[in-house]
């Protein structure tokens, strides 16, 4: 039995199901629309299991399922060395968004990451502290900006409404995902030219233990056919 | 293993070795407040300490290293001139290699001697050399000192120096800079509109306005200056590129001190050095010394470095490492600096060539 991790609710879920669909794999949620339990038509030997998009990654590591569909971003900011745990199998052209840099809009003197480090510096020498970056992806955005370079900056943890941490004064710039840029020039902020961190979207993953039987091999070969990937 | 009983009685022998050149032998806690690391090393000790907290204390951390403690301690304690020593495990996460310990002994061995510091760095080099005498081991050595003089010697703003040297241990925006200031013509745009606040929208967060204006006046002044000379430049580049024998680096430095006399002051403390390792039994003719070395360290070396790598071993990480660290005893140290030196061994990895 191959097991599939699906996120269990939204557009992420529907877009899926619509992919899966389209190219002859019918999931569905079985029994009530509240039950977390699925099924799978069109192949045997596929297992539906709905879970949070953001617990895929941890599940596909451990072996708990062996496929997934998840947010690139959140694989890589979930595993460490993600490309040995999993493997990309589809990208499934939908869910896109990008986890971006962002800074006030009246901070006319940044539009780069030299810039950035340049105010970093000057922020510390005058306030006394690192200046704040407020995310969820702590190791996007601080591999991303040790390779480039940056100094003087803190992560400060925001779990929801980064956008709004500036205004709060809870932190000076934020690097969260945005996938039309509305809500941060709503909230007075623009995005650095060269801050792109991750371009992300739903990705099909697999997981790469070895202690897949031959069945389960065969099983996902077998998948692979089907959906033509 | 990181912590046998075979681990830990090398630790000791080594210790031993150390103390009987005078060291006094001193512990630090394991649990160690994070706030002096972060504020020295900002995110990256995140990377590569194991942070917790404590309902009380804060956000604490498990010792990463000995030498912040030791300087802390030693900073207290006034006695001058010290030699100390430890054996201890230190805890490092491991991000992408996965057969790295993250939990291993180490040995060291510190100086806070400002009277002779090319004996200094002699000593403990010469030290550790002696405690991994015998081991296919070979030694690189640098100096980052040399490469903030020259930095300090190029001809140019007081700004763009700061912003290299502040950059000295992130080498590609170290180059990057380097780049910008020999290109000039930066933020054209900017500088040249009316009001540079036409569009700037409402004024929100800590980073006030007049921050944004200082800013604005520092890349006016900046665009103002000259250019870097190409030749300065080039000459930076020489520093980074040596890697030679130490006597060859010493003939090349002396050349490139003749267009940039601000290094030859830290050219002497190198000749001097290698003098006193030569005193203290070292072949210097076929010491390694290369320009760039411990630039991707944390940024607390700041003039001589080495480090002892496994000749037959290249997965094993450098089984000695060391260097000379003055500024962080300044930053330590509430205004007061003592010239100081140090390095540790890993007693595990000795074993691992041992055998």
């Amino acid at each position: 039995m191959l097991k599939l991790g699906v996120p269990s609710k939204g557009r992420l879920m529907e877009k899926t199901f619509d992919w899966f669909g389209a190219r002859g794999v019918t999931l569905r949620k079985s029994g009530s629309d509240r039950e977390y339990a699925g099924a799978v038509d069109g192949i045997d030997g596929v297992e539906l299991v709905l879970l949070s998009a953001g617990e895929i990654p941890r599940e596909l590591a451990a072996g708990n399922i062996h496929l997934g569909v998840t947010g690139s971003d959140l694989v890589r900011e979930k595993l460490a060395n993600w490309d040995s745990r999993v493997a990309e199998l589809a990208l499934m052209g939908f869910g896109g968004a990008d986890l971006i840099i962002a800074v006030p809009q009246g901070w006319v003197d940044v539009d780069t990451l030299d810039d950035l480090d340049a105010a970093a510096a000057a922020f510390r020498a005058k306030h006394g502290f690192r200046l704040r970056i407020a995310t969820k992806y702590h190791r996007l955005v601080r591999e991303f900006l040790r390779d480039q370079g940056v100094a003087d900056y803190q992560l400060v943890d925001s779990q929801g409404a980064t956008e709004g941490t500036v205004k709060n004064e809870t932190a000076e710039a934020i690097a969260d995902i945005t996938s039309t840029g509305e809500t941060l020039r709503a909230n007075g902020l623009k995005i650095l030219d060269d801050g792109l961190i991750h371009a992300s979207q739903a990705t099909l993953f697999r997981g790469r233990r070895r202690d897949w039987t031959d069945a389960q091999r065969q099983k996902l070969k077998a998948l692979q056919l089907v959906l033509g990937i | 293993m990181p912590g046998s009983a075979e681990t830990l009685t090398e630790a000791r022998r080594l210790r031993d070795h150390f103390a009987a050149q005078g060291a006094q032998v001193v512990k630090a806690d394991v649990l160690q407040p994070a706030d002096t690391l972060l504020d020295l090393y900002g995110e990256d000790i995140r990377a590569r300490a194991y942070l917790t907290s404590d309902p009380l204390r804060g956000e604490m951390v498990l010792r990463p290293d000995f030498t912040v403690p030791v300087v802390q301690m030693h900073m207290e304690s006034h006695a001058d001139p010290a030699r100390y020593t430890y054996a201890g495990k230190v805890f490092r996460k491991q991000e992408s290699d996965e057969t790295r310990a993250n939990e291993y002994v180490q040995v060291g061995y510190e100086v806070f001697d400002g009277q002779n510091p090319a004996n200094a760095d002699a000593e403990v080099f010469a030290l550790i050399a002696a405690g991994l005498n015998g081991l296919p081991v070979r030694a690189a050595t640098g100096d980052i000192g040399i490469l903030m003089a020259a930095v300090r010697g190029l001809r140019t703003t007081d700004a763009r120096k700061a912003a290299l040297l502040r950059h000295i241990w992130r080498p590609a925006r170290f180059k990057a800079l380097l780049k910008r200031y020999g290109s000039g013509a930066a933020r054209t745009e900017l500088l040249a509109a009316d009001d540079p606040f036409a569009n700037a929208g409402p004024e929100i967060g800590l980073r006030s306005r007049a921050e944004v204006a200082a800013r604005i006046e520092a890349l006016r002044a900046d665009a103002a200056a000259a250019p870097l000379a190409g030749e300065e430049a080039a000459l930076i580049d020489a520093i980074l590129g040596l890697r030679e024998t130490a006597p060859n680096v010493l003939s090349a430095l002396g050349d490139i001190a003749v267009d940039m006399p601000a290094i030859g002051a830290a050219v002497s403390r190198l000749e001097a050095r290698l003098e006193a390792l030569a005193a203290r039994g070292v072949d210097v003719s076929s010491l390694d010394f290369e320009g760039s070395y411990g630039r991707t360290s944390l940024e607390y070396y700041d003039g001589f470095v080495f480090g002892f790598y496994a000749v037959d071993r290249l997965d094993f990480p450098p089984v000695a490492t060391g260097g000379r660290y003055d500024a962080l005893t300044a930053r330590l140290g509430a205004g007061r600096a003592v010239p100081a030196v140090g390095g540790v061994i890993r007693p595990d990895l000795v074993l691992g060539l041992s055998c």
